[in-house]
């Protein structure tokens, strides 16, 4: 299945989500980082976004300061929006959907088992962009509409108005569904025939 | 030949630019090699987005990636080359900052402990500059490498013993594959060190991790391990970015150092599908770029 989507959306639609169905998004994305979570979570600052129902995406942008005006409200144009290895902001996961109800997060490499549970008991997904593509992830932001905690900078977290910003493959679902679990067990059975083509006999 | 320093800075600035933005022929021929060669219908669509992107980025001449990496310039000087060794260090380092201020770009570089980013890509010895001589005459090389995080983060040394024999080499080098999974943006060109000290280890890695495509290692029992371990790691089913498929690695690339009597070092280093790098080289007539 695809879908066709625009933040904030609802718990149920969410549920609905399969792993290898496909998503677009148009309307807002938050974009989040290593810093701007370790700011959050670990030393207690907030956002005065409001990112309930919302799809953030694990991403640190190149970016040039401009003079604000309609197309460029936070004073930002986009140079280079990419997406960044999502593993690392583990820990992240359950406090963004407990404390601020987000419901997607958007990145590459996949999350772990932390995550899947918390996507199973609060309603959330896992959606995987191309990583290393974003040239062309750059061409589906149309504008940078606000910026907090640009403190952090590039690490701020950004507020993108996006369009036609996939498709984005469920890579992790509500129901227990992981891509990345599935290829990992496939590749640990796969892993004696690759020793044994090698010729390694004791490990 | 005498180097003049002011176009040691342009070329600096130039290169990390031009590698932010173009692959070289190899990485790209050898992308359209794997999709060809791609059975997963996932696999081949994400292989095919790849392609799209780098169409894209020469289109528009915008950046291939978001990471614009730890920016690293290898040096090569022929023996006919005159030059202020201190001054040319300088220069490069002026270069890269400006490239990052002027384009501008994301500065991906902090200080390790404060965090702090100054915003021009450079810091505490950073950017990495590594330089060497080659037995040519007026030949003043500079080859640049915006070495992204995502394959970084996944570099592993062990320091086997003499009685693990190569199996121990061949048999990390695939768990190392195994274990980095998506987390590198595959496919990957895999690099393995073999021998040396630790820190030479890794380095070899390094340098096999970023040598072209097609390239062999010369050491030919290192040439033989790059082609079985090839062939393993693309047994794993690990995929574009991870989720599934044939073409997880572009290659293996070895690189090869002696030993000590009682040590098996083996280390691992990869470089994403986004393998970029640019080259200027300096000679009597004038500057020429490539890859």
């Amino acid at each position: 299945m695809h879908y066709e989507w625009s933040a904030p959306v609802a718990e149920n639609d969410v549920r609905g989500l399969r792993v290898n169905d496909t998503v677009t998004l148009t309307g807002t994305l938050y974009g989040i980082r290593d810093a701007t979570q370790i700011h959050m979570f670990d030393r207690g600052r907030r956002t005065r976004f409001d990112l309930a129902g919302h799809a953030v995406i694990h991403t640190a942008p190149s970016v040039k300061r401009v003079a604000a005006d309609a197309a460029h409200p936070a004073g930002y144009a986009p140079i280079c929006v990419g997406t960044t290895t999502s593993e690392r902001m583990e820990r992240f996961t359950v406090p963004l959907m407990r404390q601020y109800g987000v419901r997607l997060v958007i990145g590459k490499g996949g999350l772990r088992e932390e995550s899947l549970k918390a996507f199973q008991e609060l309603g959330g997904a896992y959606l995987a962009v191309v990583g290393g593509a974003a040239a062309l992830e750059t061409t589906w932001v149309e504008a940078i509409e606000d910026v907090d905690l640009d403190d952090l900078n590039p690490e701020s977290l950004w507020k993108f108005r996006v369009k036609g910003f996939g498709p984005l493959a469920v890579a992790m679902d509500s129901h227990g569904g992981s891509l990345y679990v599935q290829v990992r067990a496939n590749a640990a059975l796969q892993r004696e025939r690759a020793l044994a083509s090698l010729g390694v006999k004791s490990y | 030949m005498k180097v003049d320093l002011e176009q040691v800075e342009e070329a600096a600035r130039e290169l990390y630019l031009r590698a932010l933005k173009q692959l070289p022929p190899d990485v790209k021929q050898g992308l359209d090699r794997l999709a060809a060669g791609e059975s997963d219908p996932g696999a081949k669509r994400v292989l095919g987005t790849l392609v799209r992107n780098i169409a894209v980025a020469e289109e528009r001449a915008s950046l291939l990636c978001q990471d614009t990496g730890i920016p690293i310039y290898n040096v090569r000087i022929g023996r006919g080359v005159e030059l202020d060794g201190w001054g040319l260090k300088e220069a490069i380092r002026r270069g890269c900052a400006r490239s990052t201020r002027e384009h501008p770009f994301r500065s991906s570089v902090v200080h390790p402990t404060t965090r702090a980013n100054a915003q021009d890509s450079t810091g505490r010895g950073v950017p990495v500059i590594s330089v060497d001589f080659v037995n040519e005459r007026d030949s003043l090389e500079i080859e640049m490498i915006p070495k992204g995080s995502g394959s970084e983060n996944n570099s592993w040394l062990k320091m086997a013993i003499p009685a693990d024999g190569v199996d121990a080499i061949r048999t990390f080098v695939v768990d190392c594959v195994l274990e980095a999974g998506g987390k590198t943006c595959p496919p990957t060109i895999v690099g393995v060190g073999v021998g040396g000290t630790a820190d030479l280890c890794l380095h070899l890695a390094k340098e096999a991790a970023t040598r072209p495509l097609g390239t062999r290692c010369e050491d030919p029992e290192g040439a033989t391990l790059e082609q079985a371990l090839t062939r393993a790691v693309n047994m794993l089913g690990v995929g574009p970015q991870g989720l599934g498929g044939d073409s997880t690695a572009f290659a293996v690339h070895v690189e090869t150092a002696a030993t000590h009597i009682t040590m098996n070092p083996v280390a691992v280093n990869m470089q994403c599908h986004s393998a970029r790098r640019a080259r200027a080289t300096f000679r009597p007539g004038g500057i020429e770029y490539g890859f």
